[in-house]
């Protein structure tokens, strides 16, 4: 499990995460829903070792990430961040290869290029793997990123805003994919979510924070309701069911 | 499907292009560097074998030295800054390295620069480059806003103030003793023994230091984010690079002076041939290009020329123009 124990950062004199405790990385997927500000992508950013922590501590499985050895923590632990800049040419098997950098210090084993290829084609990037990144589509490019996290064979995963600039299309695919990882592969999946039906529809567990502070969490239905959406995004928001999903109606 | 088996055909095909294209690439730079090193030792010898031999000798041996810092120092320093058009030169850690001996001179006289013994007056420079270097980035780097390009941006700024100063103590030094300095910082390859002496054995250490660490660097062309996600150690990392960019800058100061876009030069040219991303195959690459540089201008200067100009004038003169090339078809990369 992933343990925030009264996690705290600050900007000047504004705490963006404020004395959070809380356990992440149940089994399946955990959605964090929140308005902008709300300190979900700062959350995630600590646990994934790129923020520092100002007072509290994390650990994932028992370890401390501010003192466990990066390597050993990244067979654990992978993070997806939407900032895919890249200075240098590569082909999505180069990337996908660096997924088992913490595991073989950057030299390819047979068991390495198994999982290379695994990761590869469960992401059905077969036809592509020879390609560079930059003559990818943005669906194909992000599919490629979630292909490196596979191949690092880790027990959690960690997606920020996996959905940003993607078409309808790609969102259910990626969000599909995503669920298919964790009831097949074990996958304990934790995201940052900006759509909340897509949250309500494919989450075991939502995370709603609201001004730096975990307001509820608990199961869809817990969540996802119209008291609860009111005081995390300050709207009337019908919500109905659909499905067995609770859906928000929030664009009239 | 045709188009099913072509793309298959091409995922297989392609690595293998790409190992030949590197091996290829790297033949051929040898092979050229080869040649022209031949060339240089042994063409147009006129008088005594043995002394043209040997004094070419030792301008040679300068500059394999010289390429072999500003190839690597530059593609570390690129890497570590996301950046393909930064050089370390930027970082003003040449100008801190001129500045210590305008110190050096003004405050003991021209005299003492040359009575100090060499090895310890190398090994203390090299001592305070690297300390600087390491203050700068502990202050910067562990401060707020944690950005490398904050690093670079107060690079910048101390760089003009080791030259500001440096140009005034110059102006306040003995006209007799600022010649002796100036001689020291004109980029001649003539250089005594014992400094090639003491920047081999300087490279050999910064190398060593580079092949513990050359797979962490190639997991920075991700970026810094994907980096730390992969488990590489991203502050201790990029203080290492730059301890390693602050030798290696001072070995091609002290032996040459200060050289802007060469290591510019040839870093690109070797992303370019290689078409790799790693270390292990674009640094060799810059290296072997830089040689070819600076020998076939030397060549080039001193045979077909008969030494109308000096070679860091035109290195500079090309380097501008492709550095002006570069910014204008890359943007901001």
């Amino acid at each position: 499990m992933i343990v925030l124990q009264s996690v705290t950062k600050r900007y000047a004199d504004t705490a963006v995460v404020d004395d959070v405790s809380i356990e992440l990385g149940h089994p399946g997927i955990t959605s964090v829903i929140g308005a902008n500000g709300a300190g979900k992508s700062t959350l995630l950013s600590m646990i994934g070792r790129l923020l520092l922590i100002d007072s509290g501590t994390i650990t994932v499985d028992g370890l401390d990430v501010t003192t466990t050895r990066g390597a050993l923590l990244a067979r654990r632990l992978a993070v997806l961040r939407q900032d895919n800049h890249l200075t240098a040419r590569l082909t999505v098997r180069d990337l996908v290869a660096f997924g088992r950098f913490p595991h073989g210090r950057g030299r390819l084993g047979p068991s390495d290029r198994e999982a290379i290829d695994r990761a590869i084609d469960y992401l059905d990037l077969d036809p592509v793997g020879g390609r560079f990144l930059d003559e990818l589509s943005g669906g194909q490019r992000q599919r490629a990123f979630l292909a490196m996290t596979l191949a690092q064979d880790t027990e959690y995963l960690l997606l920020d805003e996996p959905l940003n600039s993607l078409d309808l299309r790609h969102c259910v695919q990626t969000m599909r994919l995503l669920r298919r990882a964790a009831d097949d592969l074990g996958k304990r999946i934790v995201l940052v979510l900006h759509d909340i039906n897509f949250a309500a529809a494919y989450s075991d567990r939502i995370v709603a924070m609201r001004a730096g502070r975990i307001h509820v969490a608990g199961k869809p239905t817990e969540v996802i309701t119209t008291a609860v959406l009111r005081q995390v995004y300050g709207l009337d928001i019908a919500v109905d069911e659909f499905g067995g999903h609770p859906m928000a109606i929030y664009h009239l | 499907m045709p188009t099913d088996t072509l793309s298959q055909a091409v995922t297989g095909v392609a690595p293998f292009v790409r190992r030949h294209r590197v091996c290829f690439w790297i033949l051929a730079l040898t092979g050229v560097t080869v040649l022209l090193v031949t060339a240089y030792l042994f063409t147009d010898v006129t008088g005594s074998w043995d002394y043209v031999v040997q004094l070419r000798t030792r301008k040679l041996a300068a500059m394999l030295l010289v390429a072999v810092a500003v190839a690597t120092a530059t593609v570390l320093f690129q890497t570590v800054t996301e950046n393909r058009i930064l050089t370390p030169a930027i970082m003003g850690l040449d100008a801190l390295y001129v500045l210590i001996q305008t110190v050096v001179v003004y405050l003991f006289g021209a005299s003492a620069l040359a009575a100090t013994d060499p090895v310890l007056r190398w090994t203390v420079e090299i001592v305070v480059l690297v300390l600087f270097a390491t203050a700068l980035f502990q202050w910067i780097f562990t401060g707020a806003g944690r950005s490398i390009h904050l690093l670079v941006l107060v690079g910048v700024l101390f760089g003009v103030l080791f030259r500001s100063v440096t140009h005034l103590l110059q102006r306040m030094i003995d006209p007799a003793e600022f010649v002796v300095l100036q001689d020291a910082f004109f980029a001649s390859f003539s250089v005594s023994e014992r400094l090639l002496g003491l920047s081999a054995v300087t490279i050999t250490f910064a190398a060593a230091g580079l092949v513990l660490i050359g797979r962490q660097l190639d997991v920075l062309v991700l970026g810094r984010a994907h980096a730390i996600g992969l488990g590489v150690h991203h502050r201790q990392l990029v203080a290492i690079v730059f301890a390693l960019v602050s030798v290696l800058v001072a070995v091609s100061t002290a032996l040459v002076g200060p050289i802007t876009f060469l290591g510019l030069i040839v870093a690109n040219l070797a992303y370019h041939l290689i078409g790799s991303h790693r270390h292990w195959h674009t640094i060799p690459a810059a290296i072997l290009l830089a040689v070819i540089f600076l020998v076939g201008g030397h060549l080039l200067l001193e045979r077909v020329f008969d030494l109308g100009t000096v070679l860091a004038v035109v290195i500079e003169f090309v380097g501008g123009i492709f550095f002006l090339i570069l910014v204008t078809r890359k943007g901001t990369r």
